[in-house]
């Protein structure tokens, strides 16, 4: 295999990789189960004012 | 053995640990300050072995004298507030020294024809004083503080916080001090010499194993976006400083080392360290206190939780490519510019979606801009960030590079970045976190935060504007050719050129040092406890938790 041959397929190979991921990551955001899930999480700023104690320091 | 003697015995081997660790701090110090090679390695084993001694001072005096143990329950912020006040005061030496390098620029006679005062050893300490030093210790206190919040668990470790904020400031002190004693490896933004380098590695890696520490106790189910922020800037700044510093000593008792890359490895390497230094410290880090203190300030949650985790995702994987854009027509491959340009472009799409978000939070509360000049500061900052990182792409386009490249564009550029975003979004997480640290109703002044945001943003709109003018005329000059073919301008008609922009860019950096100056006094008075002068003007969210709800409550609570 010649450099151009190794050089074509990484590119593609990488290409397509980061596109599978990049929708993975769209698809994992817009899956309607998730919705509540990010709906909590939008609200940990809020309201954490004590640290919970329940086991003390570990 | 019931579980309160384990915790007193794990702690007395932890005071004990942290005893071993400095006692071997003095001895390390010891030996580069007896058989140091040169002067200013053998100064800085000096300070090392002071700093450590005064560590196990502490440790001893702990350890004898407090009779009750220490409070472990609540959110461990002792480490957060000296970082916070670090954050104030190496904030104005930085920017303090960036206006005097600023004069020397526009008044040579100013470097005083000393070596410690020139130019070129004063720059390093004002780069390293605004990024690292202001810069890194609002990342640290913020970071400190939100991911004790978001997870609802106190802070790991017994001494490890403690270690890792006073370790920072002594590695602080040892690179500005070898910049003025003229010690430095000549790489840009990563100047300190390899025993302060390792040093760092040692701080940061401590750093990396508390906050991941703090996650894993978390007593929520998620992790907050603004840690996901804050965890890839830590784990980034760990792979770019380790790659990027890789050098060889001459000898282990001398500063002087040689990196071990070579021409344009050397380059590219150096460059990839550098833009990402631009974006995994001076962005992910500052964007996760965007994710914080926006929705907190504000009172209602980020405008797009969804939006921030894309934000996340394309942006920690686009930024790791734009490096090459600093190294357009140089030896650097033409097929890794051209990448370098692409991913910077396309870096338009998550910055902005970034932007957003966080400008949008304030949707339906835009009347707060008006009421509280806290969150128009935190507002502002985004506002320069979009701004900024509209202006960074354009600029790594190879067409527009070779009018802007080496001429004060770039500084205009990185300082539009730099005070108004990483500065403002910094003011702002400072204004909010003084009162609800040290458990104050408010800050002492509200007005004085605006006369900081006023003067601060005519400070920032003088030196871009002047930079622009100065930057675009440099590029024009350098290019222009006469009729037979010979350059028109000689390089010192252009350096004449810029003298009345030097002297407002200076002017502008002037009224930022006073503005920082005017914090400096707020927070000085507001930790003092002084009875503030407008707490009918701030919003509720100006006070400490424990304060906010009961406006009656007369006395404030003392500091732990």
């Amino acid at each position: 295999m010649d450099y151009e041959t190794v050089v074509t397929i990484t590119q593609t190979a990488a290409l397509l990789f980061f596109i599978a991921l990049f929708l993975g990551v769209v698809i994992y955001v817009f899956w309607p189960g998730n919705k509540k899930k990010f709906d909590e999480a939008s609200r940990l700023p809020f309201e954490q004012d004590e640290p919970d104690n329940g086991n003390g320091r570990g | 053995m019931n579980s309160k003697t384990k915790a007193i015995a794990q702690n007395a081997f932890f005071d004990v640990l942290a005893l071993i660790g400095s006692i071997a701090g003095i001895v390390i110090g010891l030996i580069f300050a007896v058989a140091g090679r040169d002067q200013v390695i053998a100064f800085h084993g000096w300070l090392f072995a002071a700093a450590s001694a005064l560590a196990a001072v502490y440790l001893i005096k702990q350890t004898f004298e407090s009779g009750e143990e220490r409070e472990d329950n609540g959110y461990f912020d002792g480490p957060v507030r000296v970082a916070t006040i670090a954050t104030v005061f190496w904030g104005v030496v930085g920017f303090l020294v960036g206006d005097i390098i600023a004069w020397q620029l526009a008044f040579p006679i100013l470097n005083l024809d000393l070596p410690w005062t020139s130019f070129a050893r004063l720059r390093p300490v004002h780069t390293s004083a605004v990024v690292f030093a202001f810069g890194g210790n609002a990342l640290l206190a913020t970071s400190f503080y939100v991911v004790q919040r978001t997870c609802r668990a106190r802070l790991a470790g017994r001494w490890s916080p403690w270690f890792i904020i006073w370790g920072y400031q002594l590695f602080l002190v040892l690179a500005a001090s070898g910049y003025v004693l003229g010690v430095t490896q000549s790489k840009e933004y990563a100047e300190p010499e390899w025993y302060v380098d390792l040093w760092l590695t040692i701080v940061w890696v401590v750093y990396l194993l508390v906050f991941l520490a703090t996650l894993t106790r978390r007593k929520e189910p998620h992790i907050y976006v603004a840690n996901w922020f804050y965890l890839a800037f830590i784990v980034t700044v760990a792979m770019l400083h380790l790659v990027n510093n890789a050098a060889l000593p001459v000898s282990f008792l001398g500063a002087k080392s040689y990196v071990i890359y070579s021409g344009v490895q050397d380059a590219m390497t150096q460059w990839w360290y550098g833009h990402n230094a631009v974006g995994f410290f001076l962005t992910a880090g500052f964007l996760g206190m965007m994710y914080y203190f926006v929705p907190k300030r504000a009172e209602r949650p980020v405008y797009s939780y969804r939006l921030s985790i894309v934000h996340f995702w394309s942006i920690i994987f686009l930024y790791i490519w734009a490096g090459p854009h600093h190294l357009h027509y140089t030896a650097l491959p033409d097929w890794a510019q051209t990448l370098g340009m692409t991913f910077s472009i396309m870096l338009w799409m998550p910055s902005w979606g970034g932007m957003i978000n966080g400008l949008m939070t304030l949707s339906g509360a835009w009347d707060k801009l008006r009421t509280d000049p806290v969150i128009r500061m935190l507002v502002v900052s985004v506002a320069f960030y979009g701004m900024s990182t509209f202006e960074g792409p354009l600029m790594s386009v190879k067409a527009v590079n070779s009018l802007s490249h080496y001429t004060d564009w770039t500084i205009g550029h990185v300082h539009s970045g730099a005070l108004g975003w990483v500065g403002f979004v910094s003011f702002g997480a400072v204004y909010c976190l003084v009162p609800w640290l040290w458990g104050r109703k408010g800050l002492y002044s509200q007005r004085l935060v605006e006369w900081h945001f006023w003067i601060s943003t005519l400070g920032i709109l003088l030196y871009i504007t002047s930079m622009w003018v100065s930057g675009i005329l440099q590029g024009l000059m350098w290019r222009a050719y006469d009729s037979l073919g010979f350059l028109e301008y000689s390089f010192v008609e252009t350096v004449e050129a810029m003298h009345p922009f030097y002297i407002i860019r200076a002017t502008g950096g002037l009224l930022f040092v006073i503005g920082s100056l005017l914090m400096a006094w707020n927070v000085w008075c507001t930790i003092r406890g002084d009875k503030p002068v407008d707490i009918k003007d701030q919003p509720r969210i100006a006070a400490a938790p424990e304060l906010r709800d009961s406006p009656g409550a007369a006395q404030p609570v003392a500091a732990e």
